[in-house]
């Protein structure tokens, strides 16, 4: 883990977008994405407006994390998916309340604010979005 | 465009492994000093060192590798500088080398790349190779580097019906090349079900289809016509084509997750300014970090369709004496993946095929490609060499 991990202003300036899936809309071309941004990656329009994403999606494909990275090490094994919500737009983010044996691609998600790790005893605990399956 | 002809004069490279007794810079300095050897030149001909590398800063806490390499080469003086594309840190170094005398500015230049991944535990350096994605946004998941190429391999396999045991073939491939390869960490061979029962890392991507972690450093010279006429060298190498181009880094913002728009990009320009096409390459690196990504890559850079591959890896065609003779040095897989140095390797590699010096030469070969890939391909750099004489 970087120094930039455990920096407690970062955790704090991205708290907006990683709580509420904020993302941004492109103005011109009419895509999506997350986070949001100045500058649309598809057609380059500086257009571009700040939208709250949709909360439910599906599993474009996924993984099971077996040899985390150092601050992870201790969730080990956990998924994280590619999420395409309904809008279009993908999501990089951990599945919860799901065994990495009952995944499957194509599977429905939403939104959930979870915990994503701890950094030490006396470090940041830093939240954002994973997804589970939707609940009836 | 009105460019200076570039040259290959000179390469070295170490062997690839565990290097317990050996630094960062002890190992550049060795690659360095056989390419200068290599090339006939003195160090004191050299103008500019670029190097390459990723995770210095990370791994040994220590940056500003371009004055530090020319210190420990003895010439303090030159212009030299670090240069850092994550995985094509090596290719991205030699593609700025190749500029800077292109531009007519330097008539020679030393090129290397170097990295030192055994001063770290694992999980230290998981955390190092996952920095070539977004660290707010994909790092922060929790995703390691090998778990982002599973999620392309996943989707690569749902969406073209293409069978795991057909893609894990090119680890096998890799594998029977390096036991001829004497710079290459893994000499001995695999068997296809040693690799498809070998452990889970990050599903469905096994332990047998992933580069190892390993320290090493090669090194080549540039120079221009100019250079070569006034030494007095004998020089059978240009540099057909340099080529560099990038994609999103993340996978979120991609709209097709099985190819790598930077390859095509890069492939295409490269091809045009070599005035070639895929069927004129004799022998090619390229940069299989991971089993799926050679498949990937044969299909981007024109030698099959999409989702087809791994044909020409089941049939033969990437063999030594076939279609397209691929990764003869072992490839990332097993030559290894040092990986800031390992585009140099790849270019060295290219060299000596042409050199008709390679472990695995390829008879005649006059035509070479390595490709290079940062990240989960939000850079890719291709170079073409090509023999002279």
């Amino acid at each position: 883990m970087g120094l930039s991990a455990s920096s407690v202003p970062r955790v704090w300036r991205e708290r907006v977008v990683k709580y509420r899936l904020l993302g941004s809309k492109c103005i011109k071309c009419g895509k999506t994405t997350y986070p949001p941004r100045k500058v649309c990656p598809y057609c380059g329009s500086t257009e571009l407006e700040e939208v709250s994403l949709p909360k439910k999606g599906r599993v474009l494909s996924y993984t099971v994390i077996r040899a985390p990275p150092k601050s992870y090490l201790k969730y080990s094994p956990y998924v994280v998916a590619l999420v395409e919500l309904e809008d279009g737009t993908r999501v990089l983010a951990q599945l919860t309340d799901i065994e990495p044996n009952e995944v499957k691609s194509g599977m429905v998600v939403e939104a959930v604010f979870r915990r994503y790790r701890e950094q030490g005893e006396d470090g940041i605990i830093e939240y954002g979005i994973k997804f589970r399956p939707p609940i009836k | 465009m009105n460019v200076e002809k570039v040259f290959v004069v000179g390469g070295g490279a170490t062997k690839i492994g565990e290097h317990w007794d050996k630094s960062l810079r002890t190992l550049f300095v060795e690659a360095a000093l056989e390419a200068v050897k290599d090339g006939g030149i003195e160090l004191s001909d050299v103008e500019a060192v670029y190097v390459g590398n990723m995770s210095s800063g990370e791994l040994q806490g220590q940056e500003h590798l371009g004055s530090l390499m020319a210190t420990w080469l003895g010439i303090p003086g030159v212009a030299a500088a670090k240069i850092e594309a994550a995985c094509a840190s090596g290719s991205a170094a030699f593609h700025q080398a190749y500029l800077a005398v292109a531009s007519g500015v330097y008539d020679c230049v030393l090129v290397g790349g170097v990295e030192k991944m055994t001063d770290a535990v694992v999980h230290d350096v998981t955390a190092a190779l996952v920095m070539a994605d977004d660290a707010e946004y994909t790092a922060f998941t929790g995703a390691s580097f090998v778990g982002l190429n599973a999620i392309v391999y996943r989707y690569y396999m749902e969406k073209y019906g293409v069978k795991q045991e057909d893609i894990a073939l090119f680890s096998v491939h890799d594998h029977k090349y390096a036991v001829d390869n004497p710079h290459a960490q893994f000499r001995f061979t695999v068997t296809l079900e040693k690799v498809l029962s070998s452990p889970l890392v990050a599903d469905p991507i096994r332990l047998l289809e992933c580069s190892p972690i390993g320290d090493g450093a090669a090194a080549l010279v540039l120079c221009t016509e100019k250079f070569i006429k006034e030494k007095g060298l004998n020089v059978a190498v240009e540099v057909a084509a340099s080529t560099a181009a990038t994609d999103t880094i993340s996978l979120a913002d991609r709209e097709d997750l099985t190819t790598l728009t930077a390859t095509v990009k890069a492939a295409k320009k490269a091809y045009r300014t070599a005035k070639i096409e895929p069927k004129d390459i004799d022998v090619m690196e390229i940069h299989d970090a991971f089993t799926i990504l050679g498949v990937i890559h044969l299909e981007d850079l024109g030698f099959a369709k999409k989702g087809e591959g791994w044909k020409l890896v089941k049939e033969g065609e990437i063999e030594k004496d076939a279609k397209i003779p691929t990764n003869l040095s072992g490839g990332l897989k097993a030559r290894g993946h040092p990986v800031g140095a390992t585009g140099v390797y790849q270019i060295y590699e290219i060299y000596q095929q042409l050199m008709g010096k390679a472990p695995n030469q390829v008879d005649g070969a006059e035509i070479g490609l390595a490709q290079s890939v940062g990240g989960v391909g939000g850079t890719v750099v291709i170079n073409i060499l090509r023999r002279v004489r």
